[in-house]
Protein backbone atom coordinates (compact mmCIF):
# COMPACT_ATOMS: atom_id res chain seq x y z
CA UNK A 1 0.00 0.00 0.00
CA UNK A 2 2.80 2.59 0.75
CA UNK A 3 4.70 1.54 -1.79
CA UNK A 4 2.07 2.45 -4.22
CA UNK A 5 1.30 5.88 -2.89
CA UNK A 6 5.29 6.25 -3.04
CA UNK A 7 4.97 5.24 -7.04
CA UNK A 8 2.68 7.45 -7.38
CA UNK A 9 3.63 10.83 -5.41
CA UNK A 10 7.26 9.89 -7.56
CA UNK A 11 5.35 10.01 -11.00
CA UNK A 12 3.70 12.80 -10.29
CA UNK A 13 7.40 14.39 -8.76
CA UNK A 14 9.29 13.40 -11.89
CA UNK A 15 6.92 14.30 -14.64
CA UNK A 16 6.34 17.93 -13.02
CA UNK A 17 10.13 17.99 -13.09
CA UNK A 18 10.39 16.97 -16.28
CA UNK A 19 7.97 19.54 -17.22
CA UNK A 20 9.81 22.01 -14.92
CA UNK A 21 13.20 21.78 -16.36
CA UNK A 22 11.94 21.18 -20.11
CA UNK A 23 9.81 24.81 -20.14
CA UNK A 24 13.29 26.30 -18.38
CA UNK A 25 15.03 25.20 -21.08
CA UNK A 26 12.71 26.61 -23.96
CA UNK A 27 12.37 29.73 -22.63
CA UNK A 28 15.96 30.00 -22.52
CA UNK A 29 16.29 28.72 -26.23
CA UNK A 30 13.42 30.94 -27.02
CA UNK A 31 14.49 34.20 -25.32
CA UNK A 32 12.89 37.18 -26.64
CA UNK A 33 14.76 40.52 -26.14
CA UNK A 34 12.87 42.88 -24.56
CA UNK A 35 14.13 46.36 -25.92
CA UNK A 36 16.03 48.10 -22.55
CA UNK A 37 13.97 51.25 -23.84
CA UNK A 38 10.72 50.11 -23.43
CA UNK A 39 11.38 48.55 -19.73
CA UNK A 40 12.73 52.04 -18.67
CA UNK A 41 10.10 53.71 -19.80
CA UNK A 42 7.60 51.52 -17.99
CA UNK A 43 9.39 52.24 -15.20
CA UNK A 44 8.81 56.24 -15.73
CA UNK A 45 5.10 55.23 -15.85
CA UNK A 46 2.60 55.27 -12.99
CA UNK A 47 1.45 51.73 -13.62
CA UNK A 48 -2.37 52.05 -12.79
CA UNK A 49 -3.33 50.98 -16.06
CA UNK A 50 -6.12 53.58 -16.31
CA UNK A 51 -6.15 53.44 -20.04
CA UNK A 52 -6.13 57.42 -20.41
CA UNK A 53 -3.63 57.30 -23.20
CA UNK A 54 -5.71 54.79 -25.11
CA UNK A 55 -3.50 52.21 -25.10
CA UNK A 56 -4.65 48.64 -23.18
CA UNK A 57 -2.28 49.59 -20.22
CA UNK A 58 0.57 51.16 -19.33
CA UNK A 59 3.12 47.90 -20.97
CA UNK A 60 1.40 48.34 -24.16
CA UNK A 61 1.93 52.44 -24.19
CA UNK A 62 5.42 51.68 -23.10
CA UNK A 63 6.41 49.56 -26.35
CA UNK A 64 4.66 52.04 -28.66
CA UNK A 65 6.38 55.23 -27.09
CA UNK A 66 9.76 52.95 -27.74
CA UNK A 67 9.59 52.10 -30.99
CA UNK A 68 8.04 55.25 -32.12
CA UNK A 69 4.46 55.31 -32.70
CA UNK A 70 2.87 57.08 -29.72
CA UNK A 71 3.33 60.82 -28.58
CA UNK A 72 5.53 60.28 -25.53
CA UNK A 73 3.33 63.18 -23.93
CA UNK A 74 -0.08 61.34 -23.21
CA UNK A 75 0.29 59.70 -19.70
CA UNK A 76 0.08 62.61 -17.20
CA UNK A 77 0.83 60.80 -14.44
CA UNK A 78 4.86 60.11 -16.13
CA UNK A 79 7.91 61.46 -15.89
CA UNK A 80 8.29 62.85 -18.59
CA UNK A 81 11.03 64.77 -18.46
CA UNK A 82 12.98 60.98 -17.65
CA UNK A 83 11.11 59.54 -20.77
CA UNK A 84 12.75 62.56 -22.71
CA UNK A 85 16.12 61.39 -21.34
CA UNK A 86 15.58 57.89 -22.49
CA UNK A 87 14.43 59.03 -25.95
CA UNK A 88 16.47 61.61 -26.24
CA UNK A 89 14.76 64.53 -26.29
CA UNK A 90 13.84 67.39 -24.16
CA UNK A 91 9.83 67.14 -22.58
CA UNK A 92 9.16 69.22 -20.10
CA UNK A 93 7.79 67.98 -17.19
CA UNK A 94 4.44 70.09 -17.46
CA UNK A 95 1.95 70.79 -14.76
CA UNK A 96 0.14 67.90 -12.61
CA UNK A 97 -2.96 67.93 -13.12
CA UNK A 98 -5.58 66.73 -10.67
CA UNK A 99 -8.93 66.27 -10.93
CA UNK A 100 -11.71 68.40 -8.60
CA UNK A 101 -15.48 67.77 -8.06
CA UNK A 102 -17.23 71.26 -8.83
CA UNK A 103 -20.28 70.34 -6.36
CA UNK A 104 -20.62 70.77 -2.45
CA UNK A 105 -24.17 70.08 -1.74
CA UNK A 106 -23.95 67.22 0.79
CA UNK A 107 -27.11 65.63 0.95
CA UNK A 108 -27.52 67.87 4.20
CA UNK A 109 -27.28 71.25 2.76
CA UNK A 110 -29.22 70.04 -0.20
CA UNK A 111 -33.06 70.32 -0.61
CA UNK A 112 -34.05 66.83 -1.06
CA UNK A 113 -37.16 66.54 -3.21
CA UNK A 114 -38.07 62.41 -3.60
CA UNK A 115 -36.46 59.56 -2.27
CA UNK A 116 -34.58 57.80 -5.11
CA UNK A 117 -35.08 53.90 -5.22
CA UNK A 118 -33.18 52.79 -8.78
CA UNK A 119 -30.00 51.68 -9.29
CA UNK A 120 -27.34 52.95 -7.27
CA UNK A 121 -25.53 54.49 -10.33
CA UNK A 122 -24.64 57.99 -11.40
CA UNK A 123 -25.27 57.29 -14.99
CA UNK A 124 -28.75 56.00 -14.12
CA UNK A 125 -29.66 58.59 -11.70
CA UNK A 126 -28.74 61.27 -13.57
CA UNK A 127 -31.59 60.38 -16.31
CA UNK A 128 -34.53 60.78 -13.00
CA UNK A 129 -35.99 63.92 -12.71
CA UNK A 130 -33.57 67.11 -11.77
CA UNK A 131 -30.70 64.48 -12.38
CA UNK A 132 -31.27 62.65 -9.13
CA UNK A 133 -33.32 64.01 -5.67
CA UNK A 134 -31.12 66.53 -5.17
CA UNK A 135 -32.98 69.55 -5.43
CA UNK A 136 -29.92 71.34 -7.37
CA UNK A 137 -30.09 69.96 -11.26
CA UNK A 138 -26.16 70.37 -11.47
CA UNK A 139 -25.34 68.83 -8.22
CA UNK A 140 -22.85 65.44 -7.52
CA UNK A 141 -25.74 62.17 -7.73
CA UNK A 142 -23.19 60.61 -4.98
CA UNK A 143 -23.86 57.35 -6.00
CA UNK A 144 -19.80 57.00 -6.66
CA UNK A 145 -19.59 56.11 -10.49
CA UNK A 146 -16.33 58.15 -10.44
CA UNK A 147 -15.24 56.24 -6.92
CA UNK A 148 -15.49 52.88 -9.37
CA UNK A 149 -13.52 54.06 -12.35
CA UNK A 150 -10.66 55.60 -10.47
CA UNK A 151 -7.46 53.63 -10.84
CA UNK A 152 -6.06 54.81 -7.45
CA UNK A 153 -8.63 54.35 -5.58
CA UNK A 154 -8.64 57.71 -4.48
CA UNK A 155 -12.08 59.13 -4.56
CA UNK A 156 -14.63 58.53 -1.50
CA UNK A 157 -18.54 59.69 -1.13
CA UNK A 158 -18.75 62.16 1.58
CA UNK A 159 -22.44 62.27 2.35
CA UNK A 160 -23.66 62.27 -0.61
CA UNK A 161 -20.75 64.18 -2.58
CA UNK A 162 -17.44 62.89 -4.34
CA UNK A 163 -14.22 63.94 -2.76
CA UNK A 164 -11.09 63.37 -4.48
CA UNK A 165 -7.91 63.05 -2.49
CA UNK A 166 -5.42 65.29 -4.39
CA UNK A 167 -2.37 63.56 -2.96
CA UNK A 168 -3.48 60.30 -4.73
CA UNK A 169 -4.82 61.52 -7.89
CA UNK A 170 -2.70 61.17 -11.03
CA UNK A 171 -4.53 63.23 -13.43
CA UNK A 172 -5.49 60.11 -15.91
CA UNK A 173 -8.82 61.95 -16.25
CA UNK A 174 -10.87 58.79 -16.03
CA UNK A 175 -13.34 60.71 -13.58
CA UNK A 176 -13.32 63.44 -15.88
CA UNK A 177 -15.20 61.18 -18.18
CA UNK A 178 -18.06 59.07 -16.60
CA UNK A 179 -19.30 61.47 -14.44
CA UNK A 180 -22.75 62.17 -16.02
CA UNK A 181 -23.38 65.75 -14.83
CA UNK A 182 -19.86 67.25 -15.64
CA UNK A 183 -18.92 68.13 -12.48
CA UNK A 184 -15.22 66.97 -12.15
CA UNK A 185 -12.78 69.18 -14.18
CA UNK A 186 -8.76 68.71 -14.52
CA UNK A 187 -6.78 71.77 -12.30
CA UNK A 188 -3.49 72.40 -11.91
CA UNK A 189 -1.73 71.01 -8.67
CA UNK A 190 -0.80 74.00 -7.66
CA UNK A 191 -4.44 75.94 -8.29
CA UNK A 192 -5.03 78.14 -5.04
CA UNK A 193 -8.36 78.43 -4.91
CA UNK A 194 -11.55 76.89 -6.81
CA UNK A 195 -15.47 77.53 -7.04
CA UNK A 196 -17.15 74.27 -5.89
CA UNK A 197 -20.17 74.80 -7.22
CA UNK A 198 -21.33 74.44 -10.95
CA UNK A 199 -24.83 75.40 -10.95
CA UNK A 200 -26.32 77.78 -13.65
CA UNK A 201 -29.18 78.57 -12.15
CA UNK A 202 -30.36 81.86 -11.33
CA UNK A 203 -29.53 83.18 -7.94
CA UNK A 204 -32.50 82.88 -6.09
CA UNK A 205 -33.21 79.63 -7.02
CA UNK A 206 -29.71 78.26 -6.24
CA UNK A 207 -30.96 79.51 -2.97
CA UNK A 208 -34.05 77.30 -2.99
CA UNK A 209 -32.54 73.98 -3.29
CA UNK A 210 -28.69 74.83 -1.70
CA UNK A 211 -27.13 76.46 1.16
CA UNK A 212 -23.67 76.30 0.09
CA UNK A 213 -24.30 76.97 -4.14
CA UNK A 214 -22.58 79.77 -5.95
CA UNK A 215 -25.52 82.32 -6.74
CA UNK A 216 -23.54 84.58 -9.25
CA UNK A 217 -23.89 87.58 -6.92
CA UNK A 218 -20.22 89.12 -8.88
CA UNK A 219 -18.40 89.80 -5.44
CA UNK A 220 -15.62 87.89 -5.82
CA UNK A 221 -15.30 89.23 -9.21
CA UNK A 222 -15.14 92.54 -7.72
CA UNK A 223 -12.58 92.16 -5.02
CA UNK A 224 -10.72 90.35 -7.57
CA UNK A 225 -7.29 92.06 -7.79
CA UNK A 226 -5.38 90.38 -10.50
CA UNK A 227 -9.16 90.11 -12.66
CA UNK A 228 -8.72 86.01 -12.80
CA UNK A 229 -12.68 85.49 -11.67
CA UNK A 230 -15.19 85.52 -14.00
CA UNK A 231 -18.86 85.47 -13.29
CA UNK A 232 -20.24 83.08 -16.88
CA UNK A 233 -23.84 82.62 -17.01
CA UNK A 234 -24.34 82.77 -12.55
CA UNK A 235 -21.60 80.57 -12.37
CA UNK A 236 -17.87 82.22 -11.14
CA UNK A 237 -15.12 81.10 -12.50
CA UNK A 238 -11.46 81.59 -11.39
CA UNK A 239 -8.45 81.59 -14.35
CA UNK A 240 -6.22 79.90 -12.50
CA UNK A 241 -3.20 81.19 -15.12
CA UNK A 242 -4.18 84.95 -13.03
CA UNK A 243 -4.89 83.64 -9.73
CA UNK A 244 -2.22 84.92 -7.40
CA UNK A 245 -3.73 83.27 -4.17
CA UNK A 246 -4.60 86.20 -2.03
CA UNK A 247 -7.81 84.60 -1.38
CA UNK A 248 -9.89 87.67 -0.87
CA UNK A 249 -12.73 86.21 -2.94
CA UNK A 250 -12.92 82.95 -0.38
CA UNK A 251 -13.41 86.07 2.02
CA UNK A 252 -16.01 88.07 0.38
CA UNK A 253 -18.26 84.74 -0.92
CA UNK A 254 -21.61 85.30 0.88
CA UNK A 255 -22.54 81.31 0.31
CA UNK A 256 -18.70 80.47 0.87
CA UNK A 257 -18.51 78.55 -1.95
CA UNK A 258 -14.55 79.51 -3.13
CA UNK A 259 -12.46 77.31 -1.20
CA UNK A 260 -9.27 76.84 -0.18
CA UNK A 261 -7.42 73.79 -1.63
CA UNK B 1 -14.31 -1.08 -43.23
CA UNK B 2 -11.48 0.25 -44.64
CA UNK B 3 -8.73 2.95 -42.84
CA UNK B 4 -10.55 5.50 -45.45
CA UNK B 5 -13.64 5.32 -43.82
CA UNK B 6 -13.05 4.68 -40.55
CA UNK B 7 -11.15 8.04 -40.83
CA UNK B 8 -14.00 9.78 -42.29
CA UNK B 9 -16.46 7.93 -40.11
CA UNK B 10 -14.45 8.99 -36.85
CA UNK B 11 -13.94 12.47 -37.61
CA UNK B 12 -17.57 13.22 -38.84
CA UNK B 13 -18.46 11.29 -35.30
CA UNK B 14 -16.38 13.64 -33.33
CA UNK B 15 -16.76 16.91 -35.07
CA UNK B 16 -20.67 16.98 -35.28
CA UNK B 17 -22.51 14.41 -33.89
CA UNK B 18 -20.82 14.36 -31.06
CA UNK B 19 -19.85 17.93 -30.83
CA UNK B 20 -17.61 18.92 -27.59
CA UNK B 21 -19.34 22.27 -26.87
CA UNK B 22 -22.95 21.87 -28.34
CA UNK B 23 -23.62 18.35 -27.46
CA UNK B 24 -21.14 17.50 -25.06
CA UNK B 25 -20.95 20.82 -22.98
CA UNK B 26 -16.75 20.96 -22.90
CA UNK B 27 -15.24 24.30 -23.73
CA UNK B 28 -18.40 26.18 -22.96
CA UNK B 29 -16.25 29.12 -21.36
CA UNK B 30 -14.28 30.12 -24.38
CA UNK B 31 -17.05 29.46 -26.28
CA UNK B 32 -18.95 32.41 -25.20
CA UNK B 33 -16.19 34.53 -23.55
CA UNK B 34 -14.08 34.73 -26.87
CA UNK B 35 -16.64 34.25 -29.98
CA UNK B 36 -17.69 38.04 -30.44
CA UNK B 37 -15.51 38.34 -33.38
CA UNK B 38 -14.99 35.66 -36.29
CA UNK B 39 -11.45 36.62 -36.35
CA UNK B 40 -10.75 35.90 -32.81
CA UNK B 41 -12.24 32.90 -32.67
CA UNK B 42 -11.10 30.94 -36.04
CA UNK B 43 -7.61 31.61 -34.51
CA UNK B 44 -9.23 30.62 -31.07
CA UNK B 45 -10.31 27.35 -32.57
CA UNK B 46 -7.27 26.91 -34.87
CA UNK B 47 -5.04 27.42 -31.47
CA UNK B 48 -7.45 24.61 -29.87
CA UNK B 49 -6.65 22.01 -32.80
CA UNK B 50 -3.09 22.61 -32.56
CA UNK B 51 -2.84 22.21 -28.79
CA UNK B 52 -5.42 19.08 -28.58
CA UNK B 53 -3.65 17.48 -31.05
CA UNK B 54 -0.08 17.57 -29.38
CA UNK B 55 -1.69 17.04 -26.28
CA UNK B 56 -3.90 14.39 -26.66
CA UNK B 57 -0.70 12.46 -28.61
CA UNK B 58 1.83 12.79 -25.28
CA UNK B 59 -1.45 11.70 -22.96
CA UNK B 60 -1.98 8.67 -25.13
CA UNK B 61 1.61 7.59 -24.70
CA UNK B 62 1.74 8.35 -20.78
CA UNK B 63 -1.15 6.83 -20.10
CA UNK B 64 0.02 3.35 -22.12
CA UNK B 65 3.73 3.25 -20.74
CA UNK B 66 4.02 5.19 -17.65
CA UNK B 67 0.61 5.38 -16.34
CA UNK B 68 -1.69 1.87 -17.14
CA UNK B 69 -4.22 0.33 -15.92
CA UNK B 70 -2.90 0.32 -12.45
CA UNK B 71 -2.53 3.99 -12.25
CA UNK B 72 -5.42 4.77 -13.79
CA UNK B 73 -6.69 7.83 -11.38
CA UNK B 74 -3.69 9.33 -11.69
CA UNK B 75 -4.64 10.13 -15.01
CA UNK B 76 -6.62 13.89 -14.13
CA UNK B 77 -3.71 15.41 -12.33
CA UNK B 78 -1.17 14.60 -14.93
CA UNK B 79 -2.42 15.22 -17.94
CA UNK B 80 -3.73 18.47 -16.24
CA UNK B 81 0.87 18.66 -15.47
CA UNK B 82 1.42 18.04 -19.24
CA UNK B 83 -1.58 19.99 -20.88
CA UNK B 84 -0.08 22.93 -19.10
CA UNK B 85 3.17 22.66 -19.65
CA UNK B 86 1.88 22.17 -23.48
CA UNK B 87 0.06 25.07 -23.68
CA UNK B 88 3.30 27.02 -22.06
CA UNK B 89 6.04 25.76 -24.41
CA UNK B 90 3.67 26.50 -27.38
CA UNK B 91 3.10 30.59 -26.64
CA UNK B 92 7.38 30.33 -25.49
CA UNK B 93 8.00 29.13 -28.90
CA UNK B 94 5.51 31.23 -30.82
CA UNK B 95 6.48 34.43 -28.91
CA UNK B 96 10.21 33.44 -30.90
CA UNK B 97 8.79 31.90 -33.96
CA UNK B 98 5.79 33.70 -35.24
CA UNK B 99 5.32 36.58 -33.13
CA UNK B 100 2.45 38.16 -35.58
CA UNK B 101 0.24 34.66 -34.30
CA UNK B 102 1.51 35.27 -31.06
CA UNK B 103 -0.04 38.81 -30.82
CA UNK B 104 -3.35 37.98 -32.46
CA UNK B 105 -3.61 35.08 -30.73
CA UNK B 106 -3.05 37.09 -27.07
CA UNK B 107 -4.70 36.09 -23.92
CA UNK B 108 -6.61 33.29 -25.49
CA UNK B 109 -3.56 30.90 -25.58
CA UNK B 110 -2.67 30.61 -21.77
CA UNK B 111 -6.51 30.26 -21.84
CA UNK B 112 -6.53 27.34 -23.64
CA UNK B 113 -5.14 25.89 -20.51
CA UNK B 114 -8.31 26.60 -18.58
CA UNK B 115 -10.13 24.66 -21.90
CA UNK B 116 -11.56 21.67 -20.46
CA UNK B 117 -12.28 20.23 -23.51
CA UNK B 118 -8.47 19.72 -24.07
CA UNK B 119 -8.41 17.88 -20.87
CA UNK B 120 -11.56 16.05 -21.91
CA UNK B 121 -10.52 14.41 -24.93
CA UNK B 122 -7.48 13.78 -23.28
CA UNK B 123 -9.46 11.77 -20.42
CA UNK B 124 -12.35 10.60 -23.10
CA UNK B 125 -9.52 8.61 -25.06
CA UNK B 126 -8.11 7.12 -21.98
CA UNK B 127 -10.92 5.37 -20.43
CA UNK B 128 -12.36 4.48 -23.36
CA UNK B 129 -9.13 2.49 -24.10
CA UNK B 130 -8.80 4.04 -27.53
CA UNK B 131 -5.95 2.87 -30.11
CA UNK B 132 -3.20 5.44 -31.08
CA UNK B 133 -4.62 6.26 -34.63
CA UNK B 134 -8.09 5.66 -32.64
CA UNK B 135 -7.13 8.65 -30.51
CA UNK B 136 -5.58 11.07 -32.77
CA UNK B 137 -8.90 10.77 -35.49
CA UNK B 138 -10.79 11.54 -32.45
CA UNK B 139 -8.87 14.22 -31.31
CA UNK B 140 -8.68 15.89 -34.12
CA UNK B 141 -12.33 15.42 -34.79
CA UNK B 142 -13.08 16.96 -31.47
CA UNK B 143 -11.00 20.14 -31.83
CA UNK B 144 -12.58 20.81 -35.62
CA UNK B 145 -16.16 20.56 -33.88
CA UNK B 146 -14.78 22.80 -31.53
CA UNK B 147 -13.51 25.31 -34.16
CA UNK B 148 -16.89 24.90 -35.98
CA UNK B 149 -19.15 25.71 -33.20
CA UNK B 150 -17.11 28.59 -32.25
CA UNK B 151 -16.62 30.21 -35.33
CA UNK B 152 -21.05 29.57 -36.20
CA UNK B 153 -21.31 31.38 -33.18
CA UNK B 154 -19.01 34.05 -33.34
CA UNK B 155 -21.28 34.50 -36.55
CA UNK B 156 -23.97 34.42 -35.43
CA UNK B 157 -23.05 36.89 -32.55
CA UNK B 158 -21.85 39.47 -34.79
CA UNK B 159 -25.02 39.92 -36.46
CA UNK B 160 -27.36 39.71 -33.30
CA UNK B 161 -25.15 43.19 -32.91
CA UNK B 162 -27.21 44.65 -35.25
CA UNK B 163 -30.62 43.31 -34.05
CA UNK B 164 -33.38 45.10 -32.03
CA UNK B 165 -33.43 42.71 -28.70
CA UNK B 166 -35.39 43.69 -25.82
CA UNK B 167 -33.74 45.04 -23.26
CA UNK B 168 -33.69 42.39 -21.08
CA UNK B 169 -32.21 39.82 -23.44
CA UNK B 170 -28.95 42.10 -24.57
CA UNK B 171 -25.66 40.98 -24.09
CA UNK B 172 -24.89 37.49 -22.52
CA UNK B 173 -28.74 35.95 -22.15
CA UNK B 174 -29.52 36.10 -26.06
CA UNK B 175 -26.03 34.65 -26.30
CA UNK B 176 -26.83 31.75 -23.89
CA UNK B 177 -30.65 31.20 -26.10
CA UNK B 178 -28.65 31.06 -28.96
CA UNK B 179 -25.85 28.92 -28.15
CA UNK B 180 -28.98 26.15 -26.85
CA UNK B 181 -30.91 26.56 -30.18
CA UNK B 182 -27.73 25.52 -31.85
CA UNK B 183 -27.09 23.10 -29.58
CA UNK B 184 -30.76 21.64 -30.36
CA UNK B 185 -29.69 21.92 -34.12
CA UNK B 186 -27.41 19.76 -33.84
CA UNK B 187 -28.76 16.97 -31.80
CA UNK B 188 -30.09 16.68 -35.97
CA UNK B 189 -26.82 15.15 -36.88
CA UNK B 190 -27.46 11.95 -34.35
CA UNK B 191 -30.64 11.35 -35.74
CA UNK B 192 -32.35 10.60 -32.72
CA UNK B 193 -35.11 12.40 -30.77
Amino acid sequence: MLTEIIIAAAVIVVISVIVGIALGFLSQKFKVEVDPKEQKIRECLAGSNCGACGYAGCDSYAKAVAEGTAEPTLCNASDKVKIGEILGLSLSQGERMVAYVKCAGTNSTSTMLYDYFDEHDCRICYMAPKHGPKGCGFSCCGFGSCQDVCPEGGIKIIDGVAVIDRESCQGCGSCVSVCPAHLIELIPYSAKYMVKCSSHAKGKDVKSVCSVGCIGCGLCARVCESGAITIENNLAHIDHSKCTGCGKCAEKCPAKIIVKL
Amino acid sequence: MSAITTLVVGIISAALVNNVVLSQFLGICPFLGVSRKTSTAVGMGTAVICVITVSSCITYFINVYILGEKYSYLRTIVFILIIAGLVQSVEIILKKKMPSLYKSLGVYLPLITTNCSVLGVAIDSANNGYSFAETMIYSVGTAIGFLIAIVIMSGIRENIEDNDIPEAFKGMPIVLVTAGLMAIAFVGFSGTM
